[in-house]
């Protein structure tokens, strides 16, 4: 039961600064809404762009360096997931553990390897 | 006090006592974000041979921080008529939330501190994860083509330090045992983890650093090419919400670093313990603040593609190493 009642309220706490997180912003706006004036005029509501006129849509296709990048996180980060409970129960578990752990981090090394050497690393 | 409200049934009275401390604790940030923004400007000053602001509020410039925010709240607030209007209006909120709900699990001292959440470590890290979603989502929804190539570069850059950002990590927690950030601490009683683990340390500061958008990494809004990046559409409270993310972020990763790396609110000898934690908190704290100002002054922003390289050919495999080595190291003293 005590150990249930710090798990809810270590959540309370998380959800209040949430709750906190979200209000100081919308505050804020809204006061400056009050306060600030406001004169909309189509010339000032374009695109800025260094003054140029502005040209085309910004929404282009985009290098797709961006999303390679991506995957590469999403592999690493599901191996930090589990890299965690490992050093957590490192103690425990012993020699065995750090020997099946450098197999599993050896093979994803492996595919950075591979990624280094097709050049998808390279920043062009 | 907080340990025995952590104990005590849930209840609105509960909520209520931790609404008013975490007020506290956001106006204790806001006069971080403050004077943390006069500091930078005063000793950027110094160390630039200038005077840095010393008009508004004394020769130490004491109210000019106070005065940029009063300005920004009477700045009219445009947005673009090509802009997609309810995802730029949240943006900045996205952006914010997650910057100060992270402050919940670091705790200050051993009185002060809120949640005493068990995987505090890792809710810290998949939280800061959040911004950089505030942060696409601006640049995309301002329809500006600066924006957009500073977001997508703010989302590649944060995305792929955080990898070895988590990494260097894995061997204090290896050390510890735990991820909480309270026996975290506990464990450098003796010897602070920056001693013990100096090649996870160093990873880590340049990764925060990275994860900070601050110079030499400050690519998402580089000035002089990028004009600001994915905030260049936004203007007066709306803007000041991104900058004050930014502000908050600092606070929060100097205070995770001072709680990894520099004991905490442990002094730098036993001898010295008269002094309260919440001094030597202060102390580390501002010093890592210190530094993040001084490579501010020192280095030179860094090219895109060398920023991505580095992280993934350079920081990446050494972050790696540094698990394994502890590791080794770890069963190495366990048989003696």
């Amino acid at each position: 039961m005590e150990l249930l009642n710090l798990y809810q309220n270590n959540y309370l706490v998380v959800f209040v600064f949430l709750c906190l997180g979200i209000l100081l912003p919308v505050v804020a706006l809204f006061f400056a809404k009050l306060l600030r004036p406001s004169n909309p005029f189509d010339e000032k509501l374009t695109t800025y762009e260094s003054g140029n006129e502005p040209f085309h849509d910004a929404r282009v296709q985009f290098n797709v360096r961006y999303y390679i990048f991506a995957l590469l996180f999403v592999i690493f980060d599901v191996e930090t997931v589990f890299l965690y409970p490992w050093a957590v129960a490192y103690e425990k578990l012993g020699i065995f553990a750090l020997i099946e752990m450098s197999i599993f981090v050896f093979m994803l090394l492996i595919g950075l390897a591979y990624a280094w050497k097709k050049k998808v690393l390279k920043w062009i | 006090m907080m340990q025995d409200l952590l104990h005590s049934e849930p209840g609105l009275l509960n909520f209520g006592i931790v609404f008013a401390g975490a007020v506290l604790l956001l106006f204790v940030i806001l006069g971080f974000v403050t004077y943390g923004i006069l500091a930078e400007r005063k000793v950027l000053g110094f160390m630039q041979s200038r005077h840095g602001p010393n008009q508004v509020g004394g020769p130490w410039g004491l109210l000019q921080t106070v005065a940029d925010v009063l300005k920004l709240l009477l700045k009219e607030d445009t947005i673009p008529k090509l802009a997609d209007r309810p995802i730029y209006i949240i943006a900045p909120v996205i952006a914010f939330a997650p910057s100060f709900m992270v402050m919940a699990v670091v705790p200050l001292t051993d009185k002060l501190q809120f949640a005493d959440v068990g995987v505090g470590l890792l809710y810290y890290i998949a939280v800061t994860g959040l911004t950089t979603i505030g942060m696409l989502m601006g640049g995309w929804a301002s329809n500006n083509k600066f924006a957009l190539l500073g977001g997508m570069r703010a989302a590649a850059q944060m995305i792929s330090y955080e990898i070895p950002l988590v990494m260097s990590v894995v061997g204090i927690v290896l050390l510890t045992g735990s991820m909480n950030l309270n026996d975290i601490v506990a464990a450098q009683e003796n010897l602070w983890y920056i001693i013990m683990q100096p090649i996870a340390f160093i990873v880590f500061f340049i990764a925060a650093t990275a994860e900070l958008n601050r110079v030499p990494f400050d690519l998402a809004e580089a000035e002089n090419e990028l004009i600001a990046g994915f905030h260049v559409e936004y203007s007066g409270f709306r803007w000041a919400m991104f900058m004050l993310a930014e502000y908050v972020y600092m606070f929060a990763m100097a205070s995770l670093i001072t709680v990894l790396f520099l004991g905490g609110w442990l002094p730098l000898f036993s001898f010295l313990d008269f002094i309260p934690g919440a001094v030597w908190f202060a102390l580390k704290f501002s010093a890592v603040i210190w530094v993040l100002i001084w490579f501010r002054a020192t280095f030179p922003r860094m090219r895109p593609d060398q920023l991505m390289e580095m992280c993934w050919k350079v920081l990446l495999p050494i972050a790696i190493a540094n698990i394994f080595l502890t590791a080794i190291v770890k069963e190495i003293l366990n048989l003696f």
